[in-house]
């Protein structure tokens, strides 16, 4: 046995330990919308969510990757209770958010947070940075003023900010600052989960690795959960304890970050990983495994959505829409899996 | 003899007497069929450079430039007309958002038609049918599959990808000798980008035409380019080859931009990052710009200027520049601190 997958098997346990009740739990969930496919032409369903199911323990980070369009930011709607699934279950916190009454969403709202891609659209203009971290605590109506602000102060130090910061604008700061702020707004109602979408890819490298540091350790100080949605596998690896991979709307392969890294059985995870730049691999080696471009998701090609662009594909691909199923410690929606992790990965 | 010479190029923007400055006496030369990757943060003055190359900076902008010299000829002293002959021709360039900059209102045909008309061969300039098969084989060295259909397509009807596929198949009608992308795959999904820089690196090799790569990210450059521009603040840092550049950093800001890679950085708990901001155009550092954020400064990196110096294979603007350890050599252990510091 190798030395990853053998400490894939003992984050495994780990995980499964924690596990004991999770924070947020899917099963089959689906969001459908309606669109109108322009003048005299009718409606189509658009499948942006399509049957994904995960489990996310408290204090864990689960990292949702995928190209554009394929449900990611969708998932954070759903999760963050902007909007209500169509199908399945999504419960938070033990409680089942679409079946549940509205008094009940309002009081779990607080514990579920989000952090957006673009701290310049993100955090509003004509507010200090001391308004705009009061305020969760003054909508959930708790505490009084003066403890508000010295909460609001305390966060602040807390992401890396200074006092005299408190009462700036936020077109004062730089990106990475501003990003800090949205992170500390986040933390002031003490969420469970934070919800971040892209937080990092607007913010450059130097940056981006100082934004990294500080989620990771509010993580470990304050006990938080992440769902962290990214594109990048690098910033994933870093950060992820399980991913999720995803692809026009469907789940392709869940399970622990080290086992998915180590031994993709997807053939779309290891397309992603064989495309993604590195410094190791040098000049000219295989880049681009698949070809062609994500279809739309009005139209999804039958059976399975990636078969059109995978090497792997056969006729049953074409045919079968495949399941979620266990295979070396992963779950992935795959008909030929054992082929594909039979297979060397196509790079170092 | 170099393809593109530029040396002291600077650009600046604003009134004379608060001028912000983008690009600060900034020296490079590309020989033919080179692939050179320009990276660096925002704001460190990579587009800008390409604008200024091109002659496309405008007012309020102000480029000096102590030599500008492509393929032989003097770009400043170049006329309008004279100008707007070579661009689009033998010096392209395409842009990050692909469908930003291609014009809605027009075909994929219509708009490729128009770039063979003003640089097409003779005939593809005067007969319509020799500038539509022109365009068809320029579709299929993109890899665009299904080409007759994609020319009578609207840019709307696009994906991303196809769209930057249809942008350098405009560049290519000029048979350009150096083309300029700037952020060409930023724009666009992990697997695609793949194939986009593969197809830019085969067009470039095939035509041995010469490619500036700009982009902010170091593996993009480490997997194409064959040698590097580091640039901070509008300053070069440091060039190079690839993978040596990558492998022994001389300056302390490609170290740490390369140390804060999560790519660097696996089994750690922690990224190593650069403390502190790029400074603005308001506040630079009068001496090295890094000095404030760098791990290495001495008392001589915030009074006096270190100049863009080295072996000609590996210029990097320090005072100190790092070993092969990865240290400053020995007369940094000599030289004094900061002034008002601890040593």
């Amino acid at each position: 046995m190798s030395e990853s997958v053998r400490s894939a098997l003992a984050d495994d346990a780990r995980a499964l330990a924690r596990s004991a009740a999770p924070l947020v739990e899917a099963r089959d969930l689906a969001r459908h919308y309606t669109v109108s496919r322009g003048f005299l032409r009718g409606r189509a369903v658009l499948r942006a969510l399509d049957g994904v199911s995960f489990t996310l323990a408290a204090g864990c980070t689960l990292a949702v990757v995928g190209e554009s369009g394929c449900g990611k930011s969708t998932l954070a709607r759903q999760v963050t209770m902007i909007e209500s699934p169509s199908a399945g279950v999504l419960a938070v916190d033990g409680v089942d958010v679409a079946r549940t009454t509205v008094a009940a969403r309002r009081l779990l709202r607080p514990r579920v947070q989000m952090v957006f891609q673009n701290p310049y659209a993100s955090l509003n203009p004509r507010k200090r940075v001391s308004a705009l971290l009061e305020e969760p605590l003054a909508i959930a109506g708790v505490a009084g003023p003066s403890e508000r602000r010295s909460a609001g102060l305390a966060m602040l130090a807390r992401v890396g900010l200074r006092p005299e910061h408190y009462v700036r604008y936020p077109h004062m700061f730089s990106g990475g600052q501003r990003q800090r702020i949205a992170i500390a707004r986040a933390l002031m109602s003490r969420p469970r989960l934070v919800v971040a979408d892209e937080p990092v890819s607007a913010l450059d490298v130097s940056i981006q690795a100082q934004v990294l540091n500080l989620l990771m350790d509010l993580k470990d100080e304050l006990g938080v959960a992440y769902l962290f949605i990214s594109h990048n596998l690098d910033v994933v690896r870093q950060i992820a304890d399980d991913m999720l991979v995803m692809y026009l709307g469907r789940s392709m392969e869940y399970g622990p970050k080290q086992l998915l890294f180590a031994r993709p059985a997807h053939p779309y995870t290891r397309a992603l990983l064989a495309a993604t730049p590195s410094l190791a691999a040098g000049r000219r080696r295989v880049r681009a495994l698949v070809r062609g471009e994500p279809p739309s998701p009005l139209d999804p090609p039958s059976g399975c959505v990636f078969h059109h662009r995978c090497s792997y594909a056969v006729p049953r691909c074409v045919a079968e829409r495949p399941v979620m199923r266990a295979v070396g410690g992963l779950s992935v929606a795959c008909h030929r899996a054992e082929d594909v992790l039979a297979d060397p990965m196509p790079l170092a | 003899m170099a393809l593109l010479a530029i040396e002291d190029l600077t650009v600046s923007f604003g009134a004379a007497g608060a001028s912000a400055l983008a690009v600060d006496r900034l020296n490079f030369s590309i020989e033919p069929g080179e692939i050179v990757g320009l990276v660096g943060e925002s704001g460190s003055g990579k587009s800008v450079t390409a604008l200024a190359v091109l002659g496309l900076v405008d007012f309020p902008g102000r480029v000096h430039c102590r030599r500008l010299e492509f393929a032989g000829r003097d770009l400043l002293a170049l006329g309008q007309e004279e100008r707007r002959a070579l661009l689009g021709g033998e010096l392209a360039m395409i842009f990050q958002d692909p469908l930003a900059s291609l014009d809605p209102c027009y075909t994929v045909e219509y708009q490729l038609g128009e770039a063979l008309r003003l640089h097409g061969s003779e005939a593809e300039r005067k007969r319509p049918k020799a500038r539509r098969a022109r365009a068809l084989e320029l579709l299929r060295q993109v890899e665009i599959a299904d080409a007759p259909a994609r020319l009578r397509a609207y840019p709307h009807q696009l994906s991303g990808g196809m769209a930057q596929r249809v942008m350098i198949a405009m560049a290519l009608a000029g048979a350009p000798q150096l083309l300029i992308a700037d952020e060409p795959t930023t724009a666009l999904d992990v697997t695609v980008q793949a194939q986009v820089l593969d197809l830019l690196v085969r067009v470039a090799e095939e035509r041995a035409m010469a490619l500036v790569l700009i982009t902010h990210d170091l593996a993009v450059v480490a997997q194409t380019a064959h040698r590097v521009v580091v640039m901070y603040a509008g300053q070069a840092m440091e060039g190079g080859p690839v993978p040596a550049i990558f492998a022994q950093p001389r300056h302390p800001y490609t170290q740490a931009l390369l140390a804060a890679l999560p790519e660097h950085n696996r089994g750690r708990a922690r990224l190593q990052a650069l403390p502190g901001l790029v400074p603005s155009a308001r506040d630079r550092p009068d001496a090295c710009l890094l000095a404030p954020r760098c791990p290495y400064v001495r008392g001589r990196c915030v009074d006096e200027p270190p100049p863009y110096a080295g072996s000609p294979e590996r210029p990097a603007r320090c005072h100190f520049p790092l070993d092969s350890t990865g240290r400053p050599g020995r007369d940094w252990l000599a030289a004094a601190p900061v002034a008002g510091t601890a040593p």
